[in-house]
């Protein structure tokens, strides 16, 4: 049984669909298989970051309502066999997702792949809390800034509350990929300090992001910045989130300074 | 002539209680509504969808005064869902109906909700400081209180093993520890009660109440933040010192 990982936020535009794509060729990358699945219904843009915007024929609401198969409405990337994409409408409003047909697809994706990856949709309504209804891991992408910490606490209040597992009385895992890091903006001060995101949220860390224009480039080519240029700054930090969502345990550095912080984020408590 | 029922079905009356909060103006007016909006515009939606009481009691006003006090809390987005302590000469067509009886609570669930009991009671007296007072009662949160939650505990003390977030909230009957940084919001005594006290191991706080005296961030020492904190009352003051 695969398991299920939310990739959300509360805040816009701080980097889920971006992350959602490169954790998930980087999963796939080392023969793993995985889905990643667009519930921002009506926004859709994983298809453009993935490259496989003219390749949609049939999207999530199709399958939940029953007008196409899951099997034709699943698109392979070109690059990688393991890695899947299943897009969201651009068309449909929101309400075309119903619970019952998300917990229907994926039960059905969790049997075929070992990870489906769910890229939230923006805010703290009926999208969002489809998209993490099922997870088993949730990975909340913050900038370090107060308004995009504010909401992801908010969002994790919201894992804690209405997420299958919290109502069955167990704990989703929970984990922070910080994103878009200017380590100049850090030195100068006018960015949140790491240590007081991580005092604020107290949830594990996985990941420090840099802020770069690898992503950009990427996401002009279509390409999850991990299999766009390996060697970038982005993607080696990718791909290390991706090696600690897997179990395994390695030092996080923070961009621009030398000194590791593994000590203290693994002797904090998680929540 | 008997009426008949045709239809068997009775009707479904069923009690709420609802924590409101209770606003007691004193002339003038305008001075009184400066000071609302200063605490409304620091305090980021704290009345939006919050039960409010309007408390008139010994306010020497007339119709045409209460009438435009209600029209100043409309225009600010606060419904008053009620109003105590009016004459009933001032009281118009329109205006939010007259409460009496309402009490402090005791009621046994910590609500995720606002909660208060607004009783029927038919007598005018204000009820009797609640007769076989119940030993004060604690309860203890392990856990974050994140932005967006509220911890609502009328029956005592609200101890928290963590922070409170910004925007989120804690109402204690009792009072407040929070071993963790408070960035949110506190109200400690908040069903009367002068000598319930704040505790916390790191001040960030948004809005600290006792006994519905109010105290913002801005109007703290600057000295208090970040350090460990103890807030009390004395008289219709808020006092704060920091724990060694
Ligand atoms: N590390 C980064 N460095 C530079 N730019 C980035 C980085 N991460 C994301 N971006 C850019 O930020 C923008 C928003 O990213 P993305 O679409 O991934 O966010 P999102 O959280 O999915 O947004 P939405 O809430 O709208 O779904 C994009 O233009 C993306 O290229
Ligand atoms: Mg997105």
């Amino acid at each position: 049984m695969g398991k299920v990982i939310v990739v959300t936020s509360g805040k816009g535009g701080v980097g889920k669909t971006t992350s959602s794509a490169a954790l998930g060729a980087a999963l796939a990358h080392k023969g793993d298989r995985v889905v990643i699945v667009d519930f921002d219904v009506g926004l859709r843009n994983l298809d453009l970051v993935m490259g496989a915007e003219r390749r949609v024929v049939y999207d999530l609401v199709n399958v939940i309502q029953g007008e196409a198969k899951l099997s034709q409405a699943l698109i392979r990337d070109k690059r990688l066999e393991t890695l899947f994409l299943l897009p969201a409408s651009q068309t449909r409003d929101k309400d075309a997702l119903t619970p019952s047909g998300v917990e229907t697809v994926i039960t059905e994706l969790k049997r075929v792949f070992d990870w489906v990856i769910c890229d939230s949709p923006a805010g703290i309504e009926r999208g969002a809390t489809l998209a993490m209804r099922h997870a088993d891991i949730a990975v909340v992408v913050t900038n370090p800034e107060v308004s995009s910490v504010r909401d992801s606490d908010r969002i994790i209040g919201l894992l804690d509350a209405k997420t299958v597992k919290a109502e069955q009385g167990e704990r989703i895992e929970k984990h922070l990929l910080l994103t878009r890091y200017d380590s100049n903006r850090a030195e100068r001060g006018d960015m949140l300090k790491v240590d007081d995101v991580l005092e604020i949220l107290s949830i594990p860390l996985i990941g420090i992001i840099p802020e770069s224009m690898d992503v950009l480039r990427a996401s002009n080519i279509g390409a999850p910045v991990t299999l766009a240029d390996a060697r970038s700054a982005p993607a080696m930090a990718y791909f290390d989130a991706a090696r600690r969502l897997a179990g395994e345990v390695l030092p996080i550095t923070i961009p621009g300074e030398k000194r590791g912080i593994f000590g203290k984020i693994f002797g904090r408590k998680a929540a | 002539m008997t009426k008949v029922l045709t239809d068997a079905r009775s009707i479904r009356i069923k009690g709420r209680s609802f924590l409101a909060v209770v606003l007691s103006p004193d002339l003038p007016f305008d001075d009184w509504l400066a000071r609302l909006d200063d605490l409304a515009a620091r305090s980021a939606g704290f009345f939006l969808g919050r039960p409010v009481v309007l408390d008139v009691t010994d306010l020497p006003i007339d119709r045409a005064q209460l009438k435009e006090l209600l029209g100043e809390f409309s225009q600010r987005n606060v419904s008053i869902m009620g109003i105590e302590g009016a004459r009933p000469s001032i009281l118009g067509q329109g205006m939010p109906p007259a409460l009496k009886g309402g009490r402090p609570v005791s009621d046994e669930a910590v609500a995720k909700e606002p909660v208060i009991e607004l009783q029927n009671s038919s007598a005018d007296s204000k009820p009797a400081a609640i007769e076989s007072r119940q030993p004060l009662q604690s309860i203890i949160i392990r856990e974050p209180v994140r932005s967006g939650q509220s911890v609502i505990f009328p029956e005592g003390d609200v101890t928290v093993i963590g922070s409170v977030a910004s925007g989120a909230e804690i109402i204690a009957g009792g009072s407040v520890h929070i071993y963790g940084t408070l960035r949110g919001r506190a109200m400690a005594g908040s069903i009367g009660n002068a000598s319930a006290r704040i505790f916390c191991r790191k001040m960030e706080a948004e809005l600290l109440a006792i006994d519905g005296v109010y105290k913002m961030a801005e109007d703290m020492a600057p000295s208090l933040r970040g350090k460990p904190v103890q807030l009390w009352l004395e008289g219709d003051t808020i006092m704060a010192e920091t724990l060694i």
